[in-house]
């Protein structure tokens, strides 16, 4: 008996393509998607942070300094913009240029080694007249910030170890009364021996191999500052609010497309249609009704985040609203593509489980892009939730005006208007045959 | 001087020499029919005989490969034939999630009526349909057979002149039916020409004037139920001959005799009573156990039986 059960359960199984694709295909699918996304941040292929990297100083430490950060693995530095192609190179990063382009989010993170740093780079203990080195960051990647205050320490010590020999023979100098001119002699030598060797690693491009993560704080003066969020109560909240916002608007375009599945079983689609209704408008209807359904879940949302979480909506309200009706149409298209492609209720939820999953994972709904590989960052381009979430971090977070999201925009409506017509041309088979 | 409308313009449905072709086959076969205003055709076919591919054809869901078909004179599936036509369809063609009201109300904005003319409109449709009091229930906490009427009332929001019922009674226990039954006498005795499509004979007989039976795609026969009655029978009558279902060559033996057997009950047209008795003796000789006998003047169902050799309900 358990036996015929068990088999009548398998023989509906094999021809349910929905029930199988959710069963088998969707976990080897997240299982995937996932190692991708997360695979390579194990082992020696940690994703790099991007740093810009000012040197004032110019002196032979700062320059030491430089060059160990540009030799650490996990950093990514930069001391000037990408060149394009065919112009001249553009100038070095200033810290106001850096600090430009960590607002803007070209970077999370700008080191700037001031004037004078060379003078005196290392300290045993706090030290009265060091020049601090700026960490100036974005917040909205507290990862990156704290990853390179701590390599900071830790090139400090590689690449300027004959500084801290110095400061070491000078501490010592000082504890032990004086040193007799033939000790401080072979103190000299040993230093002048150290440097070459370490110029010598330095040629060769011996890096010290890369710790990971355990720093040592205090030799080099830090003074970090996050340029981004500093005067925000909530920083994250309008990155959360717009990454789950999207994933759940993708659920909810889903479900309300369907209806036109529903209508088409029920006999209701036949009925409308032989009334004076084409399917360009009926689909056009269903399209705005998705898009403003949308706009409300969106308007919901921020509002919840700025009455509970103090999120700043209401100064914020045109980029809002540009963001949220873009997202609106470009998630309604794809409810509508989705629906005219399935042919059931039950394969249309799974694929768009499958999809809408996938996109909100490489897409940045459920971790943020930003701590990415290189490669699922560019991926993630292909999904709405990367500009939907690009769009809104811009006007919540870099308080960047309404003309800066022209691009997110751009590619929300553009996606929209492809996925409608695409929508339009399966809708066919519902037409006169 | 005045002149007068063109014939066609006065006659609600015209189909001319209809073929409709999916793939390999032929769904529809060179149909073509004509029917009158104020009349009421029962169009009747068993499964997969065509009849839901000339529905829709008359709806402008399906494009026929060659042949026209004209709704007071107008192309089928263009503006004015769908002002001119309404159509129930057999499935509950509904928002279930919405009252009566609200369906009747959008049904209507589809068909482009607004205030004052939507409203009296969604006014007599709950009046016809004795909905009045439930209007404003959700679909799906109502009847069967209200859902039925509700059903026939969002076809009817238009006050098309050519409505096409498509099964309507499908599901409905008797009170119902009647009410549904009534539901088509108004409209007739307001003069709305009428398409009915059933399963049901008795149907067809209490309210359709003619009757095109459908199968393979063509109409084998039509007219009013006298005249099938008479081209099929002439002057006989139908001996339902019930034979005892263990018999193993009943088919055989009422072929044989120029019958047909449906359900183990054998049909025979008999030109006088006095047949039965070599019927009769026909069978003991042959071995047949015969349960019991009926003579009656054949039916539509006896025509529709001769004609396709299938139940109606098959």
């Amino acid at each position: 008996m358990i036996a015929a059960i068990v088999r009548n359960g398998f023989r509906a199984l094999r021809r349910d393509r929905g029930a199988l694709i959710l069963c088998f295909v969707l976990p080897v699918a997240f299982f995937s998607i996932f190692a991708l996304v997360f695979g390579p941040m194990s082992g020696n292929s940690t994703p790099r942070v991007n740093v810009l990297v000012v040197d004032e100083d110019r002196s032979a430490a700062s320059e030491r300094l430089v060059g160990g950060l540009h030799r650490e693995r996990a950093l990514a530095t930069d001391t000037r913009p990408e060149t394009k192609a065919g112009e001249p190179a553009p100038p070095e990063y200033t810290a106001a240029t850096a600090e430009a382009a960590v607002k803007r989010g070209t970077a999370p993170v700008a080191l700037i080694i001031p004037a004078g740093f060379g003078a005196n780079p290392i300290s045993f203990a706090p030290a009265a007249g060091r020049k601090p080195i700026r960490i100036l960051h974005d917040s909205s990647n507290p990862v990156a910030a704290q990853m390179v205050a701590g390599l900071l320490q830790k090139v400090a010590m590689t690449s300027l170890s004959g500084s801290m020999a110095d400061l070491g023979m000078r501490y010592f100098a000082l504890a032990s009364g004086g040193l007799t001119p033939q000790q401080r002699q072979n103190l000299e030598s040993s230093l002048v021996r150290m440097r070459d060797q370490a110029a010598q690693r330095d040629l060769n491009g011996d890096a010290p191999a890369s710790a990971n993560g355990d720093n040592v704080g205090g030799l080099v003066s830090v003074e970090m500052r996050d340029i981004v969020g500093e005067n925000k109560k909530s920083p994250m909240i309008a990155f959360y609010a717009a990454g789950i916002g999207v994933m759940f608007l993708l659920f909810t375009a889903s479900a309300s497309g369907g209806s036109l599945l529903d209508e088409a079983e029920s006999g209701a689609l036949d009925r409308i249609l032989s009334a004076r209704v084409s399917m360009t408008t009926l689909l056009a209807g269903k399209l705005t009704y998705s898009m403003l359904l949308a706009c409300c879940q969106l308007t919901l949302m921020f509002l919840w985040g700025a009455a509970v979480f103090h999120l700043d909506l209401f100064t914020h309200l045109p980029g809002f609203f540009v963001m949220t009706v873009a997202t609106s149409f470009a998630v309604a298209s794809f409810g509508m593509l989705l629906a005219s492609f399935s042919h059931t209720r039950a394969q249309q939820a799974a694929i768009g489980t499958l999809l809408i999953l996938t996109m909100s994972a490489i897409g940045g709904s459920m971790f943020p892009r930003f701590l990415m590989p290189e490669t699922m960052k560019k991926v993630g381009l292909l999904t709405f939730n990367a500009w939907a979430i690009d769009g809104y971090t811009k006007v919540f977070w870099r308080d960047e005006p309404v003309s800066h999201l022209l691009p997110q925009v751009a590619v929300l409506i553009g996606f929209g208007v492809l996925l409608f017509l695409i929508a339009r041309r399966f809708a066919r088979r519902w037409e006169s045959v | 001087m005045a002149t007068s409308a063109p014939a066609s313009i006065t006659i609600p449905l015209q189909i001319d020499s209809v073929v409709k072709r999916f793939g390999e086959v032929i769904a529809v076969d060179g149909i073509s029919l004509e029917v009158h205003e104020r009349a009421c055709l029962g169009l009747l076919g068993p499964n997969g005989a065509g009849k839901s591919t000339l529905i829709r054809s008359i709806v402008g869901r399906v494009r026929p490969d060659s042949g026209s078909v004209r709704v007071f004179g107008h192309p089928a599936s263009s503006p004015a034939a769908r002002q001119e036509l309404g159509w129930v369809p057999q499935e509950l063609a509904l928002y279930p999630l919405l009252t009566g009201r609200e369906n009747l109300d959008a049904f209507g904005r589809y068909q482009g009526l607004r205030g004052k003319a939507l409203r009296e409109a969604i006014q007599w449709c709950l009046e016809w349909a004795s909905l009045s009091d439930r209007a404003d229930s959700v679909v799906k906490t109502l009847s069967g057979g209200m859902r039925r009427r509700l059903n026939m009332a969002a076809g009817m929001i238009h006050r098309p002149r050519l409505v096409l019922l498509d099964e309507p009674t499908v599901g409905v226990d008797p009170q119902s039916r009647n009410r549904i039954f009534e539901m088509v006498e108004a409209l007739r005795a307001e003069g709305t020409t009428v398409i009915y499509t059933t399963h049901y004979m008795e149907e067809a007989e209490r309210l359709c004037d003619s009757i095109a039976i459908v199968d393979h795609g063509r109409i084998i026969a039509q007219g009013t139920k006298d005249e099938l009655v008479a081209q099929s029978f002439g002057s006989r009558s139908d001996v339902l001959m019930r034979l005892d279902a263990a018999a193993p060559n009943a088919a055989a033996w009422t072929a044989s005799r120029g019958g047909t057997l449906q359900d183990g009950v054998a049909h025979f047209p008999v030109d006088r009573p006095s047949d039965i008795a070599s019927l009769l003796d026909a069978a003991a000789r042959d071995g047949l156990n015969v349960i019991d006998l009926v003579l009656r003047r054949p039916n539509l169902e006896s025509v529709f039986l001769q004609l396709t050799g299938r139940d109606l309900r098959q």
